[in-house]
């Protein structure tokens, strides 16, 4: 029998999941909508890799990344959970041995990853702003009426992207209305939009980090084609694109999981279990925590959010 | 009326500040509650918008010890924005129809020991300054005791082998201590509790992680101001080493700062509050080989946000991890989380690969 790894990232937008051998192969993979219902997603995502994974595999550990990564662990009974940095610089790195420099967009969260000589050595994240995501991009682009799959392309057509206020997402949608609305080609302003990205995405998250090559760049938005290109003209350096590179951060969490495997085999029947979570505000002090009771098959599993153990007993 | 005084909290400081004021001054003294989201809620209601987050914490504390009947509200100034707070302050709350008297006892961050004996004595007529240089003493003595305790805490809570013994004995002691009869038994006290402390079993490798904590004074110090970021991180088996305390803060300051600084030629100018300090920190923590360093601050904390760069720098050509965070009263704390987690998993990687 030979053994197999699943690795899921479940992200804002969407989940992510892959299956590799011991030798980090892909065996198979998918990429869904998140739609709100990371619960109904991974069953959905699980159910289908299910089906792809030849007979003669067993599934030996079970990774979660990404923002539900705790909840879902706890779903699969993962044997890892992380997150997304060190998952993404995992992949990567398995890759690319050699990469200094991971550009990452989601779509809720940007965040550059430093890596020399194979380890991370310095990392940021977007904190409070989603100028430069996945999230700004999309609704711009149903704002425009565009399908987000088009979108690159017509990028691609343009030679004089516009300019546009690279701050702040409400100023740049306002600029992109001004725009519009002053007669520029729908072109030009997609274009800008792009550009846009890259310069929110250098000035905020990438300040004051040295970006040096080889640089690569995934997450969601790496599949636009217009990001690409503005990047490599903003750095001025080449940077590299992989296929895999929406799925980067579920190659890492499986990766990571192997390396962490037991004897305990998974069977990845998770229609018959009983997942369920229950909100509850605490009355215990005026915290009032708001705590998440997580029961799986009726039971209590875990519960989060609360700062004491007044109220709780596992 | 019966003069009921009451101050902002700051961590556990509250046990010091609370025996020094009702030994010197005639008065009652009442403890804030403890700060909850309720509290944090109140502040930031009635806050500006862009002011650092610990006036939003100091604001919501007053109100809830203004609304359990206090009349007199001692606050405290600093060399930054802090200076300003009881004058905003004062008006906000009056504002809010609040009937009551604001006693800044330090003012822009210098300690004028006649002026605060003046406003001491405008609480009480019979201060008498004897009395009060005796238990400024022993109040002195149990800050450091304080600090101590919390050091050692901190270097050895990841590795403890039983969970929650530490902190358990750390709040018998400071229940102790805030009934103490004098010097000696507050002595006693510590001894017994310090004995106690070390005698609990810690599994410490030889190889283990170290990193140090520098920053903003109140984000730092008070845990509720960073999701008690300290124990956190050292949960995950860290050494925890933080300077910044209030013995640090009132005794310690200055001596050691200023030999150091003299090796740092770039650094010719005061940047405000405890920048300069972070900075001979970050050195220190660097010569010292400590596997990674974290900065906390306060949003729009002005002082910090220019000792960042100089941070930043140092790190960089010792070639070791920083990270910085910024809190506010809403930051998210799964986004706090990840960071941290990512944090611990570099310098981890970084260790094993040495």
């Amino acid at each position: 029998m030979n053994e197999c790894y699943l690795g899921i990232d479940i992200g804002s937008i969407s989940t992510k999941g892959v299956v590799i051998d011991n030798n980090y192969n892909i065996i198979t993979s998918l990429y869904i909508w998140t739609n709100g219902n990371p619960i109904g997603a991974v069953r959905n995502l699980v159910n289908e890799l299910k089906k792809n994974i030849p007979s003669n595999y067993v599934v030996k550990g079970i990774g979660t990344t990404g923002s539900a990564r705790k909840l879902i662990g706890l779903l699969l009974d993962a044997n890892i959970v992380k997150n997304e940095i060190t998952a993404h610089a995992i992949g990567t790195i398995n890759y690319y041995p050699d990469v200094r420099t991971i550009l990452e967009i989601g779509g809720q969260d940007s965040k550059i990853i430093l890596i020399n000589s194979g380890i991370i050595s310095d990392y940021a994240m977007n904190t409070l702003c989603a100028a430069g995501t996945g999230a700004f991009l999309s609704s711009q682009a149903k704002r425009l009426n565009i399908d987000i799959n088009d979108f690159s392309n017509m990028a691609l057509m343009s030679n004089n992207p516009v300019k546009i206020a690279a701050r702040c997402t409400v100023f740049a949608e306002s600029d992109l209305i001004h725009k519009a609305n002053s007669g520029y080609k729908l072109e030009d302003i997609v274009a800008g939009l792009c550009k846009s990205i890259v310069l929110n995405y250098l000035n905020n998250v990438g300040k004051g980090k040295k970006i040096e090559g080889p640089i690569v760049f995934q997450g969601g938005v790496s599949k636009n084609k217009g990001v690409v290109k503005y990047f490599k003209e903003v750095l001025g350096t080449d940077i590299i694109v992989d296929d895999n590179s929406h799925l980067m951060g579920a190659i890492g969490i499986a990766i990571l999981s192997s390396k962490n495997k037991s004897d305990k085999i998974y069977n990845l029947n998770i229609k018959d279990i009983d997942f369920e979570t229950k909100a509850t505000s605490c009355m215990g002090c005026s915290n009032n925590c708001e705590i998440l009771k997580v029961f799986k098959n009726k039971k209590l599993v875990d519960a989060w959010g609360n700062r004491c153990n007044k109220t709780i007993k596992l | 009326m019966k003069k009921l005084i009451s101050f902002p909290h700051m961590a556990d400081y509250y046990v010091p500040a609370k025996y020094f004021f009702s030994h010197i001054l005639d008065c009652d003294i009442m403890v804030a509650p403890p700060i909850t989201n309720k509290t944090i809620e109140l502040g930031s209601k009635y806050s500006p918008d862009f002011v650092c987050t610990p006036f939003k914490f100091t604001l919501g504390s007053l109100i809830e010890s203004l609304e359990m009947g206090a009349n007199i509200i001692l606050q405290y100034g600093g060399g930054c924005r802090y200076g300003y707070y009881y004058q905003l302050q004062d008006k906000i709350l009056k504002d809010l129809g609040y009937n009551f008297q604001m006693i800044n006892l330090v003012t822009a961050g210098k300690t004028d020991i006649k002026d605060i004996i003046k406003k001491l004595k405008m609480i009480d007529c019979k201060f008498s300054k004897i009395k009060g240089l005796y238990y400024l003493l022993i109040t002195k003595k149990m800050i450091e005791y304080m600090d101590n305790i919390d050091d050692y805490i901190r270097k050895n809570i990841g590795f403890e082998i039983k969970g929650g013994e530490l902190i358990k004995l750390r709040d018998q002691m400071l229940l102790e201590f805030s009934n103490i009869s004098g010097y000696f038994n507050l002595k006693k006290i510590y001894k017994k509790y310090y004995k106690k402390i070390i005698n609990i079993k810690v599994n410490k490798p030889s190889k283990h992680l170290k990193v140090g904590i520098i920053g903003e004074l109140y984000s730092v110090m008070e845990k509720c101001a960073n999701y008690n970021l300290e124990y956190e991180l050292a949960s995950k088996g860290v050494e925890i080493t933080r300077f910044m305390n209030v013995s640090y803060l009132l005794f310690k300051q200055n001596k050691k700062v200023k030999k150091y600084l003299k090796e740092l030629k770039n650094v010719k100018y005061k940047m405000g509050a405890n920048s300069l300090d972070n900075i001979y920190f970050t050195k220190w923590l660097c010569d010292n080989k400590y596997d990674g360093i974290i900065h906390i601050k306060s949003s729009f904390c002005t002082p910090e946000i220019t000792s960042m760069g100089v941070i930043n720098k140092i790190c960089k050509e010792n070639d070791v991890p920083v990270i910085f965070f910024s809190f506010d009263a809403n930051t998210s704390e799964v986004g706090v989380k990840t960071r941290l987690e990512a944090f611990y998993d570099m310098i981890e990687m970084r260790k094993n690969n040495e």
